[in-house]
Parts: C-alpha cells; structure tokens; sequence
C-alpha cells in the first residue's frame, strides 16, 4: 500500500510537470498577444510597449517558465493579465461556484442512478426495467445545452418558480440553492442517465451469482438483498464511471455555466483562453489536471475499499 | 417501487424549495440590466473592452466634456471653455464643489495628474494618440486649467468625453481596475466578478436630484438564448445591446416588452488588405465593391435590421453622403471586372473574427464572390489570433470588422503600417485638413469630400453601420436610443413608478 501511494505521487507530480509544460508551450505558440486584447484597436505602439513591460511579456519564454514554476511551487501563481488581480483570488472566488454545483450535481445523480438502476435491475424485463431504460437512452440522448433551456423556459421564464440563470454566492444561502437547482439538475439527468445504466447492468451481472441465490433462500427479503449484497458487489465498474463523472462534472459544466450564465471556473477559463491571459489559464488547467489525477488515484484506492481482493494487486 | 418513488420525493422536495418565493422584485428606483460583454478591470484608461465605458464611463467617472445623445459636446467636470483666437490654447473652468466617491476634492491638480498619466512614457491608455496633439497641461488655480495644443484639433473638445480621457484621483487612480473611484452620479458598490456589479446612487452629485434610479446592477450574460430567457422571466430589466436580431420579434410581439433600434459609430466593413496582391490594384478592389450585395447581407446577417453604407461615415452623422450607389451589384459585371484584374478564379482568404455580425455576413459575401468568379475561403478565427494575426501582423487578404470608435475616418491616413494597408498621400492631406479644420460647416464639407474620396478608391467594401439593438421592459424610459459614443449615460433613466 505504501509502494502504490508513492508511486501515485510521482505520477501526480510527474502529470502536473507535463501538463504545465505543454500548456505553456501551447498558449505562445498560439498566435495572439495579451497586450493587444486588452488595449484594443485603436492602441499606439509605446502604449503596447508599456503594457508587455508591465505584464513581464519581455523576458525570455524559458525565464518566464522557469519563474512560474518556480513560484507556482511557493503558492504564488502571479497576477493575472485581464483582471489584474492575483489568480489565486480569480480561481478561489469561483471554484466555489464549480464546487458547489459539481458536488449537488453527484450527489443527485447517484441517488438518481442508484435507485433508477438497481431499481430497474430489480424489475429486470418488466415494466419498470423498460421504463428506466427508456428514460435513460432518453437523457442519455438530450444536449445538456437543450434540456437547460427547456427547464429554463418551464420554471423561469413560464412557472417563475426559480432564476433563469445567475449565482451571487453563498452570503444568501436560500438564493444560491435557489440557484443552483436548475443547473443541477440539467447537469445529473445526463450524467445520471450513464451512470443507471451501468449500475443497472453491473447489478444484473451479480444478480445471476451464486451467493445472491443463498441469500434470497436464506430468507433475506428481497430489498436487503438488492441492497446489502447485490449493490456492494456492483460497486466497481460504478465507481469508475462515477471517478470519471466526477472529472468531468468539475473541467466539463461550462456549458452549463454558459447557459445559466454561472461565474464558475469554465467560464473564466474560456474567456482566459481569449484573452490569452497566460497565468490564468496556466493555473486552472493545472488546477482541472490536478482534479482528474485526483479523482483517479480515489477512485483507485476505493477499488481497495469496496473489493479487498485487489489489495493483493495495488 | 419504493427505491423510486423515495427518490422522487428527495426531487421534489428540492424543487419545491423553490416555490412560493418570488424572483428578484423590481421597484420603480431600482434597474437591472443585461450586457453580453463581462469585463476583466475596471480602468477605461488601461482597457479597450466596450462594456467598461458601457457600465462606468458617465456614470461612475466623469470627463471634462460629455458627448450627448446628438453628438453634441456638453460640459460636465468643465462647466465651460475658452478657445484661443489660433485655436490651440483652451481655458476650462471646472466645477466647484465636487468631490471624488472616497471624499477627496477635485480640483486642477486631479486634472493634471489624470492627463500627465495618460500622456506618459509608460502609459498604456488605449487612446494615447488622441494625446499626442497636446502641448501643455496648466493648472492655473484650482478651478482654472489651461491645455495648449501643438496643432488644431477639431475632435479636441469631443475626445475629452471619452472613457479614455476621464479624471481620476491620485490616490485612487492604481487601485480603480477593481474598485473604480470617480466623480459621477453612482458610486461603485460591489462586483462579482462573472456575474454581476452593482452601483448605487451618489446623493452627492451636483445634478443627484435629477436621478431617478437608487441602485444598478449590470448582469453578465453572453449566451443569446440565456440573454432571451432573463428578459423573459423579467430577471432583467433591459438588455441595451441585444446580440441577437433573429431574436427580437418575440419581443416585439409582448406588449411587456419595448424594442429599440438604433445607431452606432460601428462602421462594418469587408476589409481588404491593400499593402498585398491583388487588393493593391483598385480594379480588384472595385469589383470586390460590385460583387457584393448589401441589402442581401443586411437581411442574411442582421435579419434586416442595419443601415447600408458606401463609405466609411456614419448615416445619421451630420456630413453623411449616401455613397451605396456608387459600384450598383452586378455579379456579372463583376465577374468581367475579375477577369480583366486577371484574378478571376483565384483563391482569397476571408479570415472572420467571432462576432455574429462578421461571421454571417463573411458567408453571404463568400456566396456573392463566388457568383463573381472568385473562390474566397471562409476562416472562422477567434479574437486573440484575429488581433495578432489580422490586426498587428497584416497577415490576412480580407475581413470583416466593425470600427466603432467616433470620427475614425483618420483610420486611412495611419499608413502602411496600419492593417489596411493603404497608404495614399492625397488622402493623408485631405485628413490633416479634416483633423485641423475648425469650423464645423466647412469640416463636414471636407467630411464628404472624404466620403466620396474613400468610396472612389474603393478601399474597402463598405458594408452598414451596425445597429444598436435594445430590449426594455415598457416601464423603463430615458435610455439613448442611439450612441454617438461607446457609454451610456443612466443619470436621465428611470423604471416607471
């Protein structure tokens, strides 16, 4: 257990050091100077001069790597170019944003996928198991971009029950919930649609087993089997899919940030990117890296958890 | 089944959170308003980006002049002027009694410093070389400042009412990129960045009695489909430039709702590179002109809703000459007009940076060449390559771009270095004349004589001025129905009530 930790480390450490150095390398290669989208059309030359001095532009492209390194180490990832303020502030204002709707979107897409999917498991070749799977193909099939303005157009611009879009923080708890209920939901009737469809053909594949049986004729009920024995046992290919879920869930819900105008961190990235303000980009990929390295190296240490036989393996 | 229908609950219960609380309420002193465009700072005077003058310019910082509805300059922090007999020294008197937001006075020395800023070595104002006639800057007393030019300039008493040339404070001028400080009818309260900021009224203002509104909260909303359901849903109470014209008749049709269509100093123009082959040849450049169509870019890629030009001068301005009959569309002539150039058949880039506007209409004009016999490759480009590439490095054959600043005729008289790429003597003095010329009846007539010199080049396609789209809920009234300038003053809005 020990060997695999360090070994996860390393990669970690290794993956971050590659993605910093491709990310740097890709952004000035990119055609497009930070100078001029900000200054704009109209700028004289000594003006753009001036702003690449200030922005430290001129130094060498190794220097300015060396340098960000170099404090990104120190926990200093410099100042942004567009905004002017210090991209910790720009990343920690609006992870908050990303967080809170990644997390509300698992959380409701597993009790949605769980209890679709072993539901559907349970009622295997009946009504309900058709039902789920319909509904499943179904979210499966729908744009994330579609079903947002569908339920925009249903709970705020007819029913007025909720905001079409928006997110002031959490100073106003009621109206950050109330906020975040659409985007939520457009998020895990997608994702959840993926995930009860696995659940549901993980659970099949243990319903068939020999134990299931003994338990049933043991006299267990039919709901404590499904959920003491069956589910536990499916847990694996689930927990795969949710790790990968939960990586896309925090770099993939700029669209949903797009439709319900959301301040998160897809957003700035994407305006980053436009705006070729490099520290900023720079620290969020790392940052989007850093997450999906994460979410891997959990998903493989619950591996042990749920299934202690891989313990011999890790 | 039970698992199900426990879920179902947990859904329900969540969503009804949300009944029976009302969305955000409207009163009369209170507006919020969409904009497409989310600023990154603060600072009209370190960043070009239009919605920073859009949200502050007039409304939190002043300028010594204010350009109203009409195009007219007005005082505003300069109560009044004198100009010189050689039209080179003007003497401001400045408001008394005004204060900064943080308290401090202003007075000649903020002037001062504000311009001396702008104008220095390492200044990075967006518009320095509006500056660069400036000779002097004098504070004589404190509600005395005299500026003396090195040559006349009759855009002089205009461009200082612009977001460029605003008065700041010593003391505030670093940190205003994040907390502006200026001397206008609202003061800045809070800004979370990507989604909102709020400004409140200045009950210190010397015209404050004449402001209706208490509170403005700007939204950040740059899908147009997100921008549509705000309006719906009534989250907003205007979106004063509207990004999408296919969207306005449902507007239209709701008697909630008001629609606006106005102008703006956007010129469109299908720009041709004339430093390279084959645009170096005015022939070419002709036949480009009578290739295209307007009024069928105009309906494919404003939905109708934009004016035809044929130069490079704003249709309600006061020197407009309508030039759109100058090369009449004529895909055959132009097809002749192509094969005698001996480029007929040949391959042109059309490189297109990512506003609606250029990016439907380089397709209708990829159609229209291609009528005429020319293979123009559509690129669809985004902003950052656009500015470096097209803009800075030249490397283009042609484009498409909205120049929106006021009186940027002067564009093609910045040489060979500027993007264009046309570099024309004649034209270079007729501007010097224009730039210089005082008195405005015989500007305007120099104006035209532009007009109709820069149509006769055919320097570029010239296509419509772009409009000015506006949604209003019914109540709000006062707002610009069109802007000689890139700010919009809220100080005469108000919300019904």
């Amino acid at each position: 257990m020990g060997y695999f930790i360090f070994r996860r480390t390393v990669g970690f450490i290794l993956t971050l050091l590659a993605v910093s150095v491709v990310v740097f390398a890709v952004m000035n290669v990119l055609p497009g100077d930070p100078a001029l989208t900000i200054l704009g059309m109209d700028a004289t030359e000594d003006a753009l001069a001036a702003l690449r001095e200030q922005l430290g532009l001129n130094e060498p492209l190794l220097t300015r790597y060396v340098n960000w390194v170099w404090n990104a180490l120190q926990g200093d990832f410099g100042i942004s170019h567009s905004f002017r303020v210090p991209v910790a502030d720009l990343i920690v204002e609006r992870l908050l944003m990303t967080v809170s709707l990644a997390v509300a979107g698992m959380v409701v897409t597993l009790i949605l996928a769980l209890g679709l999917g072993i539901g559907a498991a349970a009622q295997h070749r009946k009504f309900g198991d058709w039902g789920v799977m319909f509904l499943s193909q179904l979210g499966i099939a729908v744009p994330a971009f579609w079903l947002s303005m569908l339920l925009v157009l249903l709970f705020a611009v007819n029913l007025r029950w909720l905001p079409p879009g928006g997110f002031a923080g959490w100073s106003d708890p009621m109206a950050a919930i109330r906020s975040l209920i659409l985007p939520t939901i457009a998020l895990a009737v997608v994702q959840s649609a993926v995930l009860a469809r696995v659940t549901r053909s993980a659970a099949l594949e243990v319903m068939r087993q020999d134990f299931v049986r003994t338990a049933r004729a043991s006299g267990l009920s039919r709901r404590r089997v499904l959920w003491r024995h069956v589910l536990p046992n499916a847990m694996v290919p689930i927990v795969t899919i949710v790790g990968m879920q939960f990586a896309s869930l925090v770099t993939g819900t700029i669209v949903i940030e797009n439709v319900f105008y959301l301040p998160g961190l897809g957003r700035l990235i994407f305006q980053s990117i436009s705006n070729r303000d490099l520290p900023t980009v720079q620290a969020l990929v790392m940052l989007f890296a850093a997450i999906v390295v994460t979410a891997n190296f959990v998903v493989d240490l619950l591996y042990v958890v749920i299934d202690p036989r891989l313990k011999a393996r890790a | 089944m039970p698992d199900l229908s426990r879920t179902l609950t947990i859904t329900t219960l969540a969503l009804s959170l949300g009944l029976g609380l009302s969305t955000a309420s409207a009163s009369a002193d209170q507006i919020v308003i969409g904009l497409q465009q989310e600023p990154t700072s603060l600072d009209p005077t370190a960043d070009a980006t239009a919605s920073i003058n859009g949200m502050l310019t007039m409304n939190v910082y002043e300028a010594l002049t204010i350009v109203a509805e009409n195009g007219e300059v007005q005082p505003n922090l300069a109560t009044g002027w004198e100009v010189s007999e050689d039209g080179l020294t003007y003497t401001f008197t400045l408001a008394e009694g005004v204060t900064f937001h943080d308290g401090s006075t202003f007075d000649s020395e903020d002037v001062l410093f504000s311009f001396n800023r702008a104008m220095a070595e390492d200044s990075v104002n967006p518009s320095k070389a509006k500056f660069a006639t400036i000779d002097t800057v004098t504070a004589i007393d404190p509600l005395t400042v005299e500026i003396t030019l090195s040559k006349q300039d009759a855009f002089f008493l205009f461009n200082m009412g612009q977001g460029d040339s605003i008065i700041v404070s010593e003391g505030s001028a670093e940190t205003n990129a994040t907390a502006p400080v200026g001397t206008g009818p609202f003061k800045f309260e809070r800004w979370t960045r990507g989604d909102r900021l709020i400004l409140v009224k200045n009950p210190d203002h010397r015209e404050a009695d004449n402001v209706a509104l208490e509170r403005v909260e700007f939204r950040f909303i740059s899908d147009p489909a997100a921008a549509t359901a705000a309006m719906m849903a009534e989250e907003l109470d205007a979106f004063p430039g509207f990004p999408a014209p296919e969207l306005l008749p449902q507007f239209e049709a709701d008697p909630r709702f008001r629609v606006n269509i106005g102008s703006t100093e956007g010129e469109v123009i299908l720009a041709m590179n004339n430093a390279k082959a084959p645009f170096d040849n005015i022939d070419v450049r002709r036949a480009v002109a009578t290739a295209i169509d307007r009024d069928e870019i105009i309906d494919g890629a404003m939905y109708g809703q934009a004016t035809p030009i044929g130069s490079f001068y704003p249709p309600h301005g006061t020197a407009y000459v309508d030039l759109t009959d100058a090369y009449p569309h004529d895909t055959d002539k132009a097809r002749e007009m192509f094969a005698e150039a001996g480029v007929e058949g040949t391959t042109m880039t059309l490189r297109v940076p990512p506003f609606p506007y250029a990016t439907r209409s380089a397709e209708i004009i990829q159609a229209q060449l291609s009528d005429a016999g020319i293979d123009a490759r559509v690129e669809n480009v985004e902003w950052g390559f656009w500015i470096d590439e097209v803009y800075s490095k030249k490397n283009y054959d042609m484009t498409i771009i909205a120049h929106t600043s006021p009186n940027d005729m002067g564009n093609f008289a910045r040489g060979p270095d500027y993007f264009y790429g046309y570099d024309d003597p004649a034209f270079n003095d007729l501007w010097e004349r224009i730039r210089t010329e005082a008195d405005p009846e015989a500007r305007d007539e120099l104006l035209r004589e532009g007009q109709r010199y820069l149509s006769d080049q055919a320097v570029h396609g010239f296509l419509f001025q772009l409009p000015l789209l506006g949604v209003f809920r019914t109540e709000v009234e006062g707002y610009w129905s069109s802007s000689p300038v890139v700010y919009m003053p809220l100080k005469g809005v108000s919300n019904g009530g």
